[in-house]
């Protein structure tokens, strides 16, 4: 069962296709991914011009013409392939929102901060875990923009490269469900507000100061 | 069977729910809430005709976009966004009967320095907050993270969180530091040693000699940058230290209540037999003072080292350093001492409390700065009135400081107090990124006395040298 409607209620996530943009960078945090300038919004959406903006724009608001995402070829990417430890600093969940809102379904790295790795799933985007090896050669394909499309299915778990070679996955079972059908966490986890109740009711008789 | 961990012992205390696939609900005891991460989550609330399971449970406090400057209680002296942003932090407060500390309370500060200055935190708890830095809290020896919005929308609707457990850090720091060394070296320290990601998938629980010798304040300060290491958490297990800062805060126990919590507290500790999962071992006498050189919180070296170089590193650090150097204007091999500093920022929930207040002054008395401008910016009211009591105003006024009110302030910049382009900052805040303290900005952190010694001179420099 999912959740009552709301505007934010989860896209679902089945297969992707589409293309790679390459961002050989270490320890990119969510400063960099949306600067906190744009924090002061009070809504999830519109946040997608802003994404990378310090990296993106100068401070006259022209594109820079070298960052990938200005790139003729990547402008409707929606896969981001990133070096290590993707998404680290700030809990802001408004760094989601806006590769959202630009666009991004899903980003590839070595290795994600907890907190970013977390915001992904409860807002319709599949972050990938792989071995440096293969996100190298993700990498190359991303390299080659418009020409090399990929394909993330998250049902098999895989990714499939414009070569035709297949790369698998390992994602949580749980999160994997819930993206799949878009379910709303909260309505799930109300649906346990017995355990919830009993437990309250325990917790106040042990530790009755909390 | 082995021994339990204290972060065994806490997560088993607010297991609420375990399915099959070991996803759990985990109960939350206290949900801390500001203005920058929580409107959606209201939002969303409203949107679906929710409402906060446990109001008294949940604390809200403005501090992120509130500007430090007297006269503050006045809205028009806020940019609009800013504006609206804690207007909706009033009105969600308001609305769904929450504890709150707007700006014109002389108990207001930064979230993470108000939950524990009031009692509301609490050795044992489970403490969420829509902020990175809500490891702080696990000084006190409560299971404490950073969650996002939608998490915190999870947290006011269920009061619990879905949680996996994570892996079991220690980090042990033994032997005595050597004077001139702060536990602000020793968090740094941890992270040049561990890395930014080091720490990920892990809740790190910090002992040893040294951190017990740590004053609550500089436990505060460890924990807080736990999250730096890309750790989950950061714990420190209760002692008396713990116990006596508590006692008689607003919200903590008292009588017969106070004795029963004492007792349960008293078990939080990790069996000698407990497994962890790596361990990660530091002489304290090995800790100098540090500073940062890039712009990740691992790229720290003692005051006396040199700019190092892109090709001292390895894999993609090597573009990473590269990348870093040209942001920061360094030229390897130049001494870090030699470093020209514009502005000093004392303050944020790393490094805002009393006693940080206390080892700047103590640098700073009877002397002027050198540099373009310093602020201190005091980590909620209560710590700024208390140093005016102390006259350490006094004392960084005459030196030259900016005495201002109490929030975020420069350590992100969303208020006025920002850097401008190529401007060089040594801040005692937590983090160091690209555009972090102001667009182009350049942020090298330290501890409060480095910080002060670095005002007194105009440059880095070895605290050591002025003590
Ligand atoms: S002081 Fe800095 S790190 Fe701490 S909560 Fe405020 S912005 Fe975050």
């Amino acid at each position: 069962m999912s959740g009552p409607e709301k505007d934010t209620t989860m896209e679902k996530f089945s297969t992707l296709t589409g293309i790679a943009a390459p961002l050989p960078l270490v320890n990119i945090d969510t400063d960099m991914i949306i600067p906190k300038q744009f924090l002061k919004t009070i809504k999830r959406s519109g946040l997608g011009v802003n994404l990378f903006d310090e990296m993106r724009y100068d401070r006259q608001g022209n594109e820079i013409a070298d960052f990938v995402l200005n790139q003729p070829a990547y402008r409707e990417a929606s896969i981001l392939v990133a070096g290590d430890n993707f998404g680290c600093g700030s809990s802001r969940e408004h760094a989601p929102w806006a590769l959202l809102d630009f666009g991004i379904r899903c980003v590839i790295s070595t290795s994600f901060a907890d907190i970013f790795y977390n915001n992904c799933f409860k807002n319709g985007i599949l972050p990938v875990v792989l071995p440096q090896d293969d996100v190298a050669k993700l990498m190359d394909d991303a390299e080659r923009g418009a020409n090399a499309t990929l394909t993330v299915d998250l049902e098999s778990q895989t990714i499939t490269g414009p070569d035709g070679g297949t790369i698998a996955f390992e994602v949580d079972p749980w999160r994997k469900h819930c993206l799949l059908n878009g379910l709303d966490d909260i309505g799930l986890t109300l649906e346990k507000a017995a355990s919830i109740d009993a437990f309250e009711a325990r917790a106040a008789a042990e530790r009755p100061w909390v | 069977m082995s021994g339990k961990t204290l972060y065994d012992k806490i997560w088993e205390a607010h297991l609420a729910h375990e399915a099959e696939d070991g996803t759990c609900l985990l109960y939350i005891d206290r949900h801390l809430v500001h203005e920058v991460t929580s409107p959606q989550a209201f939002e969303g609330l409203r949107m679906a005709g929710r409402t906060v399971r446990a109001p008294e449970k949940t604390i809200a406090v403005p501090d992120h976009n509130v500007p430090t400057t007297p006269g503050r209680e006045n809205p028009d002296q806020m940019p609009e966004d800013s504006r609206i942003q804690v207007a909706a932090l009033d009105t969600n407060a308001r609305d769904f009967g929450i504890h709150y500390y707007p700006v014109s309370d002389i108990r207001q500060g930064i979230v993470h320095i108000v939950g524990p200055e009031q009692g509301w935190t609490l050795p044992g708890m489970t403490v969420v907050c829509g902020d990175s830095h809500t490891a702080t809290h696990g000084a006190f020896g409560a299971l404490a993270h950073g969650i996002g919005t939608s998490e915190v929308e999870h947290v006011l609707a269920t009061q619990t969180l879905i949680q996996k457990k994570s892996k079991n850090m220690k980090v042990e720091i033994t032997g005595k530091l050597r004077p001139g060394v702060t536990a602000k070296d020793i968090t740094l320290s941890v992270i040049g040693a561990t890395g930014t990601a080091g720490g990920t998938g892990y809740v790190i629980e910090y002992c040893g000699e040294a951190i017990r010798d740590l004053s609550m304040e500089g436990r505060m300060t460890v924990c807080n940058m736990a999250i730096e290491g890309g750790a989950r958490a950061g714990l420190i297990a209760p002692d008396e230290k713990t116990f006596d800062y508590v006692m008689g805060r607003p919200h903590a126990p008292k009588g017969a209540q106070w004795e029963a919590a004492l007792a349960w507290w008293k078990t939080l500790y990790s069996d000698d037999d407990a497994q962890w999962d790596k361990v990660v071992t530091i002489a304290g006498e090995d800790i100098a003072p540090v500073v940062t050189w890039g712009t990740s919180p691992e790229d720290v070296l003692p005051i006396t080292a040199t700019v190092p170089a892109p090709e001292d590193f390895k894999g993609g650090k090597v573009e990473a350093a590269r990348r870093s150097l040209d942001y920061m204007g360094l030229t390897p091999g130049q001494k870090l001492s030699d470093i020209e500093i514009d502005t000093v920022f004392i303050g944020s929930c790393t490094n805002g409390r009393i006693e940080d207040l206390r080892a700047a002054a103590e640098i700073l008395k009877g002397k002027t700065i050198k540099v373009k401008r310093a602020m201190v910016v005091p980590g909620s009211g209560l710590v700024r009135a208390q140093a005016e009591e102390e006259g350490l105003a006094e004392i960084f006024q005459q030196a030259g400081f900016e005495w201002r009110m109490a929030g975020c302030s420069m350590c992100l910049a969303m208020n006025p107090d920002q850097l401008s382009e190529g401007e060089r900052c040594a801040s005692t805040s937590n983090r160091n990124f690209e555009g972090r303290q102001g667009y182009k900005g350049r942020t090298h952190l330290v501890s409060p006395a480095m910080a002060a010694a670095a005002a007194v001179t105009g440059k880095l420099t070895d605290v050591r040298e002025m003590m």
